[in-house]
């Protein structure tokens, strides 16, 4: 749609004197699926707590003209920066339907909010198409299957209007064919989007992956497409020389 | 036939809006307004009827617990606070009107200076009165809870500063003997907004009013649970971080919850005087803020019913049971709390729940 894109320039986050993300510096444009991979402690979701406002951070990261890093986490969301998390957090107790319509509704006003939904709004009906969940969606989520649950946050992300989809790990912990269908997914909905990816599956990455970023110690290590980063002897250094040639790195 | 049914369905597939059957519900609101506006008084001797006026008080107040708690999560461990100012305010209206125009309550001769602090004056107003008792606690929960949940105090913590806040109200009110009555507090009323408290036709009518208001909150928070913010509030309770990630403050959230519960247990308050005829800080303080929350967990928190049930039939129980075994009592409430509270987090509501449940896996 618009030519926005993530721009992140000297982002440092300290936590009492550990410095957990150390001045990182990548530019994320739309349509591009830039996987953000690391060993564990790297600094990953560090970084994404702090382009949406949950720590504290120095540096600079915008989003269109607008300046994201220090403003409250509910003010950062309705900019249109959405994130997802390591573990699955959907509304248990609500259905499908429910927590896809409570995404959508952050702009209601009160009278909205006090009336009980009269009919499914267009943007959670195609969300439910999109994430393959419309037979499910009278379901309560805390029924759902660990990968429909990530599916569920990647719908709720698309009924937010997110522009920027910051995902931490959206794969763990799903069957092969999960992943795949989950990759198509991000295909889909990445090529109008900014989406990053963090992740620490190979395979996963090397399918679906436009760009990569890899970070170590909180720094950016390497950057570039899927070969160049493999290419790379510092990363594969950090990975010890195996790692990035044989798939999974966590053990 | 069903080939064409299933065509139309198939084409208008967005309109759907798939709901919980209302009909249990409607049912069992119908249920409770026999009981309580039929069945009651026909059965009830006036003393019983009074008492059981002053149950539906504190079921008033539950309902809006039921909110807070059971559907926002907030462990409102301090509801006192509220009801006493509906109490006080209701309290101080009717001390006005039975010493007269420009008269000086009673207490007020014999402890304090003889003259009406300024601060009571606008309570000589019955619409001031009417208005205050819904505004006052509204506006300080309102206060409260923007200063609370915005500093994102919750769980224990909470739970711990509502209880001081009431051991606080409850300190203050004793304090204030000259304006306020002290601990005698304020009692011996003579007339509800012009009819004579002493007259037993007016004191059915009060059972009829506090009834008829218990019913309109039980629909209020009917209509706020079905809502677009009662799912919400549920998705606060049970994830508060993960809402404020969809673009929401969560702390206008809970406040909207807490505002409306302290508003009912001001109205409770409110209703409470005149039937039950005096209002000491002894009804507002630690011990009856916890009673509050006890039939509310008994009956379950996060039901439509069970808040009033569970109020009602704590404070029957209460009555018959420490009037034969006094000592009794107090261990066997309790035993009851700990219980429920380990054993049933659902309350007495969720019982049906968990047999439904059995009969489904088998
Ligand atoms: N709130 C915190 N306080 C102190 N240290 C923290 C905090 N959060 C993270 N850290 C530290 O910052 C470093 C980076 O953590 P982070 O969670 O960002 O790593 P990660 O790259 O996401 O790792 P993983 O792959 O295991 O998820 C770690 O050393 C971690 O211990
Ligand atoms: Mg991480």
């Amino acid at each position: 749609m618009n030519g926005d894109y993530l721009e992140l320039t000297d982002v440092r986050v300290t936590f009492d004197g550990f410095v957990a993300v150390d001045g990182v510096s990548m530019t994320v444009l739309q349509g591009d699926l830039r996987f953000l991979i690391g060993p564990n402690g790297a600094g990953k979701t560090t970084l994404v707590d702090a382009i949406t406002g949950l720590v504290a951070a120095s540096g600079s990261a915008t989003f269109g003209a607008t300046q994201l890093l220090n403003q409250k986490v509910h003010k950062i969301a309705r900019l249109g920066v959405g994130r997802t998390f390591q573990t699955a957090s959907v509304f248990e107790e609500l259905t499908v339907l429910q927590n896809l319509d409570i995404a959508a509704g952050a702009g209601r006003g009160p009278l909205t909010l006090l009336r009980r939904r009269s009919s499914v709004p267009e943007e959670v009906e195609e969300a439910l198409e999109i994430i393959g969940l419309g037979d499910l969606r009278d379901k309560q989520a805390g029924v759902l299957a660990h990968g429909q649950k990530q599916w569920l946050e990647i719908g709720m992300l698309l009924v937010q209007n997110a522009r920027v989809l910051l995902l931490d790990e959206p794969v763990a912990g799903m069957s092969a064919h999960e992943r795949d269908e989950t990759g198509q997914l991000l295909r889909r909905i990445g090529a109008e989007r900014t989406v990053v990816v963090v992740e620490h599956d190979m395979d996963f990455m090397r399918s679906f992956a436009t760009s990569v970023t890899v970070l170590h110690a909180g720094r950016v290590l390497s950057e570039g497409t899927v070969a160049e980063v493999q290419a790379d002897p510092r990363v594969q250094e950090v990975y010890l020389g195996r790692a990035a040639t044989t798939g999974e790195v966590r053990s | 036939m069903t080939t064409l049914k299933d065509k139309t369905e198939s084409a208008a597939p967005q309109a759907r809006v798939r709901r919980k059957s209302e009909l249990p519900t409607a049912i069992g609101f119908i249920a409770l307004g026999l009981a309580l506006l039929v069945l009651a008084p026909a059965v009830l001797s006036d003393f019983r009827l009074a008492l059981l006026g002053r149950f539906v008080c504190y079921a008033i107040v539950a309902v809006g617990i039921g909110l807070a708690w059971g559907r926002g999560g907030m462990l409102t461990l301090g509801q006192g606070v509220f009801f006493g100012l509906g109490a006080y305010v209701m309290a101080m209206h009717l001390k006005l009107a039975d010493a007269g125009a420009d008269g000086v309550p009673d207490f007020m001769k014999l402890y304090g200076s003889g003259e009406v602090p300024g601060w009571w004056e606008p309570f000589r107003s019955p619409i001031v009165t009417v208005v205050a008792i819904v505004a006052v606690p509204a506006l300080v929960a309102f206060g409260l809870g923007a200063a609370i949940f915005r500093r994102r105090v919750r769980g224990a913590y909470f739970a711990i500063l509502s209880q001081a806040l009431a051991a606080a109200f409850a300190i203050l009110l004793v304090g204030q003997q000259a304006t306020i009555g002290g601990t005698n507090g304020l009692n011996g009323f003579k007339s509800f907004f012009g009819f004579n408290l002493y007259d037993p036709v007016n004191k059915r009518m009060l059972f009829y009013i506090a009834s008829a208001t218990l019913l309109l909150m039980v629909l209020v928070v009917w209509q706020l649970y079905r809502s677009r913010y009662g799912e919400l509030l549920i998705a606060v309770r049970d994830q508060e971080e993960r809402v404020r990630f969809l673009g929401y403050d969560p702390a206008n959230v809970k406040i909207v919850a807490y505002v409306v519960a302290a508003a009912m247990a001001g109205i409770a308050g409110a209703l409470f005087v005149p039937i039950v005829g005096i209002i000491s800080p002894a009804s507002v303080g630690v011990v009856p803020s916890i009673a509050f929350l006890i039939g509310v967990a008994i009956g379950g928190r996060s039901t439509l019913f069970g808040p009033v049930v569970g109020a009602i039939a704590v404070a029957w129980a209460q009555t018959s049971l420490s009037e034969s075994f006094p000592s009794f009592w107090t261990y066997f409430q309790g035993a009851m709390f700990v219980l429920v509270v380990a054993f049933l987090p659902r309350g007495f509501a969720g019982v049906g729940a968990l047999f439904n449940r059995r009969k489904e896996t088998a």
